[in-house]
């Protein structure tokens, strides 16, 4: 919950008795800062409090009021719930001082916040869009800002029913016209730039590399757009020395589609079949941080047997998630495509559940606020009764024996990209990249959430930070997932899977909440903003591919070429979750 | 030893090559192309490979598989087709993505609304199959389709489904979802008979 602290509200204001004000606004929590005191108070934070780990950095645009909030999630790196903190600055010409210097795993996201909304971060390193184009027009968040399809502030739009007037959205904006270009902006004299802006973010010395005895250039090689490695469109810029990486760059957003805008049109129930977009492998997981934060705004609970559906669907989401990392991860270490083939087997089987039960196989949609859609339907019980206590265990055991002692595997991976623990909790790192440097945090014991609290687990946890560990930390949690899924499916009771009477038109007061689950790509949350509103005035999502992505520099910093794509396949990102 | 890992390795690859053979002399020839050998390959049981041969072979989809809404009608005693749909409007305000217009009728002689959409369009490039608008629907009129094979050569001709096109009878949803049908008709039952013992009570 991050609505508590553990600290003690006037000790904390008593430190900074001018600059630190409680957020009084009903339904909201945390402390305001003014924004020159914001570097300090962090620092004071981190090193005083030990809330070292800062893991959402996002703003609203508060339009009424005329004013944009940045909002910061923290906690500690031991566990426990968390504190926000929250800063103002005007609407236009929005500034903050950048946190980059206090917690660098704020980079990219603020970098996306000045991206979507405008918010310059001063101090910040490298401060250029990151989701968007360099020239792109406006930043889209802003809530006077409007897509070239606009239609109307949000759904559902008026002109579908009762006189449904039909028409293709194409029709309506024929190529080049509709759309808003930055002024002076001609598309068809355009010249794109060169990325000189990107390319001196690299840092590149500017002679030739010496002691070696040998003469070598530094170059920049593109990996990427289009490259089979990269699990997407993802782009990898790296300055070079022979076959050194002196310097990597990430450049995402070739998938971008703005699903956090597209999330404010819609209505609170409607986002729910977007999230499954968002790291299409695991839909399952989405829909429960998404049905969490909702929840806690709404104040209600599920029932007990939807609370255990919700632990089945999430801990099968998790198995799955792994299996394809591994396979793919393999694919990446030149182990071509026969470790894959086995690991989606029995991702297929489980899928298969996925199907009987929430009508598709990637694109779930099964959860509802306070509940889940509908029962386990006649017959799968007994499927994955056999799949958890039987297949399962059976396959990954195999899996382990058919990968893990393998000397290429090991060779290739053992001391290869690594990150320390200090660097891991400073980049915000998240899921199995974290854990498998050595920091035992998983949310499920950091910061229970449904009824995770019940059963028997071990978070799993690797100490060497290597792409190995990170291999092995997925066979671990896989275990552990079993284990949760044995007990859950014994103990599971009847009963219903809805609270009260499915309701598409729910009522969600005003207020804030932020809720977080652990994902199998890591700690995936939903910050939420309602203003009692039909649509959210607000929706942000934490994506942990996105934000795990910030460590890749450091952990290829100083590693060989050919070992930069295992580094990427180490850490399982999903591109429709990077972009959004 | 060094190469032991890799050899262990590749004692799985040839366990797993020789399951799939002792699978297909085991099933004598039965483990394709026939609905037991398919059932197999699709239970937790299986061993070996389990590609199914698509087109050939199609995995029977579930009960709750949803692809595409369809419109329920029910055949009245001479094949005339009474639409379920009341053009209520709750399927084209749930949608996430917008694909349902409805055009709602009206009385010619007194303007007011009639409880049957002259027209339904969904636009199925743009339907993201969440298939809130059949579980939200009060009336059971639109419900998911199972019908996955959808490729055109021109989607501007074809891929907006008007009401002709939607509509389907009620023996062909029996059929897709027989235990949703079953418990739906139940329901209904139930709440006719307590109509009419309330009526009965009031007389």
């Amino acid at each position: 919950m991050t609505d508590q602290t553990l600290v003690q509200e006037d000790v904390f204001i008593s430190r900074f008795p001018e600059s630190l004000t409680p957020d009084d606004r009903k339904g909201y929590s945390g402390y305001l800062v003014q924004p020159d005191q914001l570097i300090e108070v962090a620092t004071a934070i981190r090193d005083e409090w030990g809330y070292d780990y800062l893991t959402s950095v996002t703003a609203v645009d508060y339009l009424p009021d005329g004013f944009m909030e940045v909002v910061y999630h923290l906690f500690r790196s031991t566990g426990g719930p968390g504190l926000v903190l929250k800063t103002r600055t005007p609407r236009e010409d929005s500034r903050v001082p950048s946190l980059v210097p206090v917690y660098p795993g704020a980079e990219l996201q603020e970098r996306e916040v000045w991206d979507l909304l405008g918010v310059r971060f001063e101090g910040h390193p490298d401060l250029r869009r990151v989701l968007m184009w360099e020239g792109f027009h406006g930043h889209p968040l802003r809530k006077d800002w409007k897509e070239p399809f606009y239609e109307e502030e949000g759904k559902p739009y008026k002109s579908r029913w009762p006189d449904g007037q039909v028409y293709r959205i194409e029709d309506k904006n024929p190529f080049n016209n509709n759309v808003d270009y930055p002024a002076g902006f001609d598309p068809d004299t355009w010249v794109p730039e060169k990325d000189t802006a990107l390319y001196a973010g690299l840092g590149l010395i500017e002679k030739p590399g010496e002691g070696s005895g040998m003469k070598t250039d530094q170059v920049i090689v593109n990996l990427g757009p289009q490259h089979p490695s990269t699990h997407g469109v993802f782009r990898m810029v790296v300055a070079l020395e022979g076959e050194t990486i002196l310097g990597l760059k990430p450049v995402m957003g070739y998938l971008h589609r703005n699903h956090e805008q597209i999330g404010e049109r819609n209505t609170f129930l409607q986002n729910m079949p977007f999230t499954d977009r968002l790291d299409y492998f695991s839909s399952m997981s989405n829909n429960f941080g998404y049905a969490l934060a909702v929840e806690k705004l709404m104040g209600i609970k599920p029932p007990e047997r939807a609370e255990y559906l919700r632990v089945i669907m999430a801990e099968f989401t998790r198995i799955c998630n792994h299996l394809a990392a591994i396979g793919f991860f393999l694919n990446d270490l030149g182990a071509y495509f026969t470790p894959v083939l086995y690991a989606l087997e029995e991702r297929e089987l489980i899928l298969d559940v996925f199907e009987a039960v929430s009508g598709s196989r990637m694109m779930c949609n099964y959860f509802r606020f306070g509940g889940v859609a509908r029962d386990l339907p006649d017959g799968i019980y007994e499927k994955i009764k056999k799949l958890v206590f039987d297949r399962l265990p059976r396959k990954i055991d195999e899996l382990d024996l058919f990968l893990s002692q393998n000397e290429i595997i090991r060779s290739r991976g053992e001391g290869v990209g690594i990150l320390t623990p200090e660097q891991a909790i400073a980049f915000s790192a998240v899921g199995p990249l974290l854990r498998a440097s050595g920091v035992p945090y998983d949310i499920r014991r950091a910061d229970p959430y449904g009824i995770y609290d019940r059963f028997e687990f071990d978070v799993a946890v690797r100490y060497h930070g290597d792409i190995y560990d990170r291999f092995m930390i997925r066979l671990d949690e896989m275990r552990q997932s079993t284990r949760i899924l044995q007990q859950a499916v014994r103990d599971i009771p009847e009963g219903s899977v809805q609270e009260g009477k499915p309701q598409y038109q729910v009522r969600v007061p005003a207020g804030e909440s932020y809720g977080r689950v652990e994902g199998p790509k890591g700690e995936l949350g939903f910050y939420i903003v309602s203003n009692g509103k039909p649509n959210p005035w607000r929706y942000h999502v934490r994506a942990p591919s996105f934000i795990n992505l910030t460590a890749l520099e450091t952990m290829a910093k100083g590693n060989k070429i050919a070992d930069v794509v295992a580094i990427l396949g180490s850490i399982d990102i999903v591109l429709g979750e990077t972009d959004r | 030893m060094n190469g032991m890992g890799i050899i262990k390795g590749m004692g799985v690859t040839l366990k797993r090559f020789v399951e799939t053979y002792l699978d297909d002399i085991r099933w004598f020839g039965k483990r394709y192309y026939t609905e037991e050998g398919l059932a197999h390959r699709m239970s937790a049981d299986t061993r070996g490979i389990f590609t199914v041969q698509y087109p050939e072979e199609k995995l029977p989809v579930p009960e709750e598989f949803r692809f595409i809404p369809f419109l329920v009608y029910e055949e009245g005693p001479n094949g005339e087709q009474q639409d379920r749909c009341t053009s209520c409007g709750i399927c084209a305000k749930v949608c996430p993505p917008q694909c349902i217009w409805i055009v709602r009728t009206n009385d010619p002689n007194t303007g007011r609304p009639i409880p049957e959409p002259a027209e339904f369009y969904i636009d199925v490039d743009i339907c993201m199959n969440c298939g809130f608008c059949a579980e939200y629907c009060p009336f059971d009129a639109i419900k998911m389709d199972h019908d996955y094979e959808l490729a055109v050569y021109d989607r501007y001709a074809t891929n907006i489904y008007n009401k002709e096109k939607l509509s389907k009878p009620l023996s062909y949803y029996e059929a897709i979802r027989p235990s949703n049908y079953a418990r739906e008709e139940a329901a209904r039952k139930e709440a006719e008979a307590a109509k009419a013992a309330k009526k009965a009570a009031r007389e």
